[in-house]
């Protein structure tokens, strides 16, 4: 397996597959603490509009999507709060809102998408230099919120009402919140693509949840399960030549199933 | 001294969408009062407690806080929400939760400071739970949590502690240590508390309000019997004022105590 990491793009994979994680183990924690998943999956399904407005506008897809899902989660989140609709609808209609855009912008794109497909499901050994920096760019950016708002973050996610009458800014703070998420999506599309990026957010949270309970230690645990999880799935993917990003999210699930599992074998040991 | 209005109703009418919820309402607080508000789930009790805490704004009439509104003067107020509310699976310590009670607008971008961590301790000693605080909260009993947050609320430090239901899901023996703990804080703020438990609350608190739809009070622990026929449609076991024990109205035998009403 070594001498894998002589290829460039094998080198390139790795360090970006470990980056995302620190995204994913971070965010995904919020989002599965405060039970966003599906409003999660709506911003990056909602973001595909964005790569298709990338390839219409001769841009990195990627950029564009940087740019549609902070715009979606804006929308989502103030459309949560404000509208009388029953939020899982309003995810919905952004959900499929999104990706209609989508579709319609990469039409209307003379030519034809070449990678396409790349974004839909993920493609970590095509990522390039560019990417790694903007994946380390929006990581910094992530971490950085994090720690200045870690408090903030917490009542919010925790009790809301309470942060409330304690004066906190809830709304903007929970604005914010959702802006990370979609910088976390963006990361994780070009690891295992628009439509597996839930699975990526909330499986390593959703383990490490099981054997802590404290918000610190479930985010570090969360990024070594993710970075795990992202270094065995490219293995094996690369071993029986199999899409990276679906062989990812199978390991990962089976690790979910794994850690379900076992805390029950353990609960039952403890009776 | 005078004692001063601290929380004042007038006419308040809120409506969620076309229910009518609470009608032509009043009720004033004084500073170191100790009110109990009763009355039938869903007769309006916690709806009067986030009009105080600016939660909701009243359809008609006004609320008024310290005569300010609610949202301006609410960090005067310890908050303690019903339990039921409650996230129990939240990865959190107890030492998290009653820092929460810390936060404020200007702490945004900042860390707890040492002042922060020595109000907290104080808060956790004085409900007696100091020995928990690096427990997952998850792992409480029923009546450490609710000792959790009243321990958040204090650590407001807040001139009005309110509580909407803080002993719905505690048993009789901790029910009362709660109560105990209530008496000693209540030299310090002034407290609300919301219940529907009318035999409980009555033995502790110092005014009672009923409430269904609109809230009968005559400032004093009294209720009268045509309120009680009022609002929960039924003789109920009535408290006179002046004494520190229940007293029984002759009524259909039910037994001495009768919890949920």
């Amino acid at each position: 397996m070594i001498e894998l990491l002589q290829y460039d793009f094998m080198k390139y994979a790795l360090i970006a597959g470990i980056f995302a994680s620190i995204a994913c183990g971070i965010i995904g924690t919020y989002i599965v603490s405060k039970r966003i998943v599906f409003l999660s999956g709506g911003i990056s399904h909602a973001a595909f509009g964005g790569i298709g407005l990338g390839y219409f506008l001769g841009i990195s897809p990627l950029l564009g999507a940087v740019g549609f899902s902070i715009v979606f989660a804006l929308l989502l989140g103030t459309a949560s709060m404000k509208m009388k609709q029953r939020e899982d609808t309003t995810i919905g209609v952004m959900w499929s809102f999104g990706m209609a855009l989508g579709i319609l912008f990469i039409y209307l794109t003379p030519g034809y998408a070449p990678d396409l497909m790349s974004y839909l499901f993920g493609s970590i050994l095509t990522v390039s230099a560019f990417e790694i920096l903007l994946i380390l760019g929006l990581d910094a950016i992530i971490i950085t919120v994090v720690a200045l708002l870690y408090k903030e973050f917490f009542a919010i996610c925790f009790d809301e009402e309470f942060a409330k009458v304690r004066g906190v800014p809830v709304e903007k703070i929970y604005l914010i919140l959702l802006c990370l998420i979609a910088l976390s999506v963006v990361i994780l599309i070009r690891i295992v693509g628009v439509i597996l990026v839930i699975a990526m957010l909330s499986i390593p949270a959703a383990i490490s949840g099981k054997y802590t309970h404290n918000l610190k230690n479930i985010m570090f645990l969360s990024c070594f399960l993710g970075a795990v999880f992202m270094i065995l799935g490219l293995g094996l993917s690369y071993a029986f030549d199999l899409p990276s990003g679906a062989t990812i999210i199978l390991v990962s699930v089976l690790g979910f199933l794994i850690g379900n599992i076992d805390t029950k074998y353990y609960r039952k040991l403890k009776i | 001294m005078v004692n001063k209005k601290i929380v004042v109703l007038e006419d308040v009418t809120v409506k969620y969408g076309d229910a009518i919820v609470l009608k032509d309402a009043n009720l004033s607080v004084y500073e170191h009062d100790f009110l109990g508000i009763i009355g039938p789930n869903g007769g309006g009790k916690t709806t009067i407690l986030k009009l105080m805490l600016g939660l909701i704004k009243p359809t008609k009439g006004s609320a008024l806080l310290y005569g300010e509104t609610p949202e301006k003067n609410r960090s005067l107020i310890g908050y303690v929400p019903q339990y039921s509310h409650f996230d129990r699976d939240f990865p959190a310590s107890v030492w998290d939760t009653v820092m929460m009670g810390r936060l404020a607008p200007k702490k945004c971008f900042k860390k707890f400071d040492e002042n922060d961590k020595k109000i907290v301790c104080d808060a956790l000693k004085t409900v007696d739970i100091f020995n928990l605080r690096d427990r997952q909260i998850s792992c409480l009993s029923g009546g450490q949590l609710q000792r959790v947050l009243v321990a958040r609320a204090l650590a407001s430090e807040p001139k009005i502690l309110l509580l909407d239901e803080p002993t719905a899901s505690i048993d009789g023996r901790v029910e009362s240590s709660f109560y105990e703990l209530l008496a000693k804080l209540k030299k310090n703020m002034a407290i609300i508390l919301v219940s529907h438990n009318v035999g409980a609350i009555s033995i502790y608190v110092d005014k009672i309000a009923c409430v269904n739809q609109t809230i009968y009070y005559h400032d004093d622990k009294e209720i009268r019997s045509e309120d009680i026929a009022k609002i929960y449609k039924c003789p109920v076991e009535l408290i006179a004022h002046g004494v520190a024990h229940r007293v029984l109205e002759a009524h259909e035998p039910k037994g001495k105590k009768r919890n949920n009403i």
